[in-house]
Parts: structure tokens; sequence; C-alpha cells
């Protein structure tokens, strides 16, 4: 078997070790950093992230798959950033003001990393102006907000307009998502997209930044 | 009461337990993102009208207002000081409002961690945080422990784990939250309902179900599933429906009426305990115990016949 198949194999069994070691192999055997990323390491989480999608495998797969993907990031990430390899583009999640529920929101946030985004996690009960002056600092292409009750979602449109007023806007783009919000909703206070969950905000995050 | 509910248990009768606190509170204009558990510190009044209704509506159950008041979730408000001040006044604020005419019942819900190796908690962490909660709960008096909406049948077993270190003799019942899926009904986690008997009876759980996450229809295959899989007394609880947003609030809209053939089913299938969970109410635990009353009926005079 190819060494990027096993890559992507090791990865989607959660077996860190393996991962880290292959990915070394890999760069050893002379593979292109960007090659093991996308065809290793990306392609496994992919198919990890399709099968949670049809509930062939539930959230304890993708979490071990997360960690033995990060093992290989860590053997990637200097050679990726020697060679000036950009990522898929920045993103800037959190859950909103007065909302402390994040599982949802970190597996956005493994699912964007799993799919080359560079993924800057603010944690829960982030403030409009942690959301924006963070997305201002790193020149963030999206700002991902979650929300799981329906009072905090309402902090939503507050993140938006305060990019609005920054001038961020329409250039970074701004996502939501969490179980009270809708695409309605999305449209109603002015946001770039809904998604209804990780898989299908990789996609809409790849969508908005054009790949 | 009287007799204790395990021997009612394990003489077959059946059980009404109560419905939703969190709900009704959030109906009665309660901010969603506020602690519920707060209330038990600032408003124990509130909780015992609550729980009033539901004793008047004919549970002989009544959960406690502790769903989140395990240490760990507390701390998420700055409040896992007081886990047995908030646990205590629950388990109070319940007992003034029935007397010794329903049953109290200390419930404990997820720590809201992820176990090692999935997330960073270990097994010891979660324990102690029941353990707490749960010394608080029985040493104020709560005479079951309702471990519910778990996902995780690992942290579910250290709860119930958690509950016999407490008290080795204390009723614990143990309740999971399923998913319909094409393959059948999982927790997130991936446990399957035959799992879930499985585990919930090994780890010692007296009573085993299903809480949350699904409306009377899904919760009559659960039961089913569930009673093809162990001997053990069976808890059901469903919600009132899926949630539905209306101007921000969440709305549940199966009526009495519409979940009543489902209680029903539930009792047909042997379930003993059965309340509601989110979006039910006093009218809804009502229809049930008029539902119950006439099944008990039925069930007395059909065994008359036979002898």
């Amino acid at each position: 078997m190819d060494i990027l198949e096993r890559l992507s194999e090791s990865l989607r069994i959660g077996d860190p070790e393996g991962v880290a070691r292959l990915t070394k192999e890999a760069i050893e055997a002379g593979c292109e950093p960007q090659i093991i990323l996308n065809h290793g390491l990306i392609a496994g989480m992919t198919i990890i992230g399709d099968k949670f999608r049809t509930h062939e495998i539930f959230l304890p797969d993708v979490l071990l798959a997360a960690k033995a993907m990060y093992a290989g990031m860590d053997v990637l990430r200097p050679i990726l950033l020697r060679d000036d390899i950009p990522t898929l583009g920045k993103v800037v999640i959190g859950t909103v003001q007065g909302d402390l529920h994040d599982i949802g929101k970190n597996l956005v946030g493994i699912m964007l990393k799993g799919a080359g985004f560079e993924v800057i996690d603010l944690g829960h009960d982030v403030s409009p102006e942690r959301f924006v002056g963070e997305a201002q600092r790193i020149g963030a292409a999206i700002i991902g907000m979650s929300a799981l009750l329906t009072t905090t979602m309402q902090n939503m449109s507050k993140v938006i307009d305060l990019a609005q007023q920054r001038g961020l806007r329409p250039q970074t783009k701004i996502v939501i998502g969490g179980a009270p919000v809708s695409s309605d909703y999305a449209r109603q206070i002015g946001a770039d997209a809904y998604c209804f969950d990780c898989i299908s905000a990789v996609d809409c995050a790849k969508r908005l930044v054009g790949v | 009461m009287t007799l204790s509910i395990r021997d009612r248990l394990k003489s077959g009768e059946i059980l009404v337990g109560d419905g939703a606190i969190g709900t009704m509170l959030l109906a009665e204009g309660l901010l969603p993102g506020t602690c519920l558990e707060k209330l038990n510190l600032e408003e124990p009044e509130r909780l015992e009208k609550l729980t009033r209704s539901y004793l008047d509506a004919g549970a002989e159950i009544v959960l406690t207002n502790t769903f989140g008041g395990s240490p760990l979730r507390l701390a998420l408000y700055g409040l896992a000081e007081q886990v047995e001040e908030i646990n205590a006044n629950a388990v109070r604020a319940a007992r003034t409002a029935v007397g010794d005419r329903a049953y109290v019942c200390g419930s404990c819900g997820p720590s809201g961690r992820l176990l090692q190796p999935y997330g960073d908690t270990s097994p010891q962490t979660v324990l102690e945080s029941f353990e707490r909660q749960m010394a608080a709960l029985v040493g104020a008096g709560a005479e079951i422990i309702c471990i519910e909406t778990m996902t995780d049948l690992t942290e579910a077993a250290l709860a119930i784990e958690a509950a016999r270190r407490v008290s080795p003799a204390i009723p614990v019942l143990a309740s999971m939250t399923f998913d319909p899926t094409p393959q059948g009904f999982f927790t997130i986690m991936g446990v399957s309902i035959k799992q879930a008997a499985l585990g919930l009876a090994r780890a010692g759980a007296d009573v085993i179900g299903s809480n949350c996450g699904n409306g009377i229809a899904d919760m009559v295959r659960i039961a089913s599933e569930f009673r093809n899989n162990t001997q053990l007394p069976l808890l059901i609880r469903p919600n009132a429906g899926p949630p539905r947003l209306v101007e921000g609030r969440p709305v549940y809209d199966d009526t009495p009426a519409i979940m009543d053939s489902g209680f029903h089913r539930l009792l047909e299938l042997g379930v003993q305990v059965v309340g509601g969970c989110c979006g039910t109410t006093p009218e809804h635990i009502s229809t049930l115990r008029r539902t119950a009353d006439r099944f008990i009926e039925a069930q007395r005079t059909s065994l008359h016949a036979q002898t």
C-alpha cells in the first residue's frame, strides 16, 4: 500500500504514533509536504467526516482521528512554515458571549483544521470585541460563531455589527452554527452563511474562501 | 412513603414521574443561559410551586432541580464551592412540595466533559464530581438517584459507581439519550441500546432506560428495544416533540392528547417508570396519570378474571 494511504488509514483508526511515524517516513521518502497534508492527513479526515455524517462512526472515532491528525501536523508544521506553504485561510471560531457550550464548536475546529485551515479557537463565552479584535489582528478570512441557547444567539448580530463598524465586512466572511440558529436567522442578522454541522462547515468555509 | 420503591418496582408496579423543570422555568420567563440551579439558592419557592403542580397532576416520583448540580458543571458559573448548598436546597424544595406523598429523586446530568482518551478529563475527576453532588443530595434526604441524559456509557457507569459509594442501598435510575440513525438508535458517543442495557445493568443500576432527545413515537421504539435486551425495570421520559423556535424561545408542540396513545403503548411494553422530559407540563403528567390509572385498573380486572 502507498505510504499516504497507510497514513490516511493510520489516522482513521486513531493511531497518533503511527501517523507521526508515517508522516516522518513520507518526508524522508521525498514526498512534498503539501502532498502529505492533502493526500494523507486531509484525505483521512475527509473519510472520517463522511462516515460521521452517515452515522457509520460516532464522536469518539472523530476525536481519536483528530488527535492522530494533530500528531501528523506537529511533524509537518515546521516544514510547511519553512517552505512558506499557505493554509486555506485563517478562521477565528468561538461560542458567543454568555454561552458555555463548546462541543459542537470544537468539532467544527477539528474538521476545519483537518481540511487545511488555520483555526484560532477563542473558546466559549467570547465577547464581540474579542471575535472582531482577533479577526482584525490576524487578518481572518472567516469568523465562525456558535450558540446553543436562544438568548445567546442574539449576541451573534452584535459581532456582525462590530465587524461592520471596524470595516471588516464584506472581506471577512461570517458563518454561524448551533442548535437554535438556521439559514433564515443567518439572513436576518446579515451573516454570510449558516452551517448545519461540522462537515457542512468545511464545505461552506471552502466555498467562502474560493477553493 | 410506606412501601419502598424497590419493593414496588419488584412487584411490577407502575410509577408515574414528573415532567420538565427547565423548559417550564423558561416558559415562565427565565432567560436561557442562566444557571437553573442557582434558583435553588435564590428562589426555592418557585421550584416548590412547580413540583407541587406535578404532585397535583399525579406524579409519584419528582426530580430535583439539580441536573447541572455537579461541581464540574457548576464551575462553569463559578458556583462549584456551593455544591452542597445548591443540591441540599433543591431536595428541601422538592420535599416541602410533596411531603411524603411522592419520592424525591436527585437528578444528576452529564459532567459536560469528554473523558480520556477522547477528551482530557480523567475518570477519577468525573467520579469525584458525581460523588460530591450525590452525597449532598442523599444527605438532604433524596430517596432515589436519577442519572439522566447520558451519552457516554463510561460516564454513566462512573455516575452509578458514585451513587453506590454514597449509598449502597439507594435505588439508582440510569437513562441515556439516543439519536435515530439509519442504522438504529445510538447516542452521539456511539452507544447502542443493547450496549446501554447491558452496560447500565452491569454497572449496577436498578432501573434503566432513556430520556430526552426524542418524542413519544421514537421513545416507544427505544423502549421496545430496551425490553428485548434487559430484565430490569424500565424508565422512559419523552420530550413533547422536537423543539421549534418562536421569537427566540423553544416551543414544544406535542400536546398531552398527542402523546397519550404513546404513553399507553409504553405501559403495554412493561415500562414501569414513565414521566416527561423537555416541553412536558403538569397537563401532560395529568394525562399520563389517567392513562396509567386506567391501565392499572384493566390489569387488575384481567388478573381477577384469570383467578
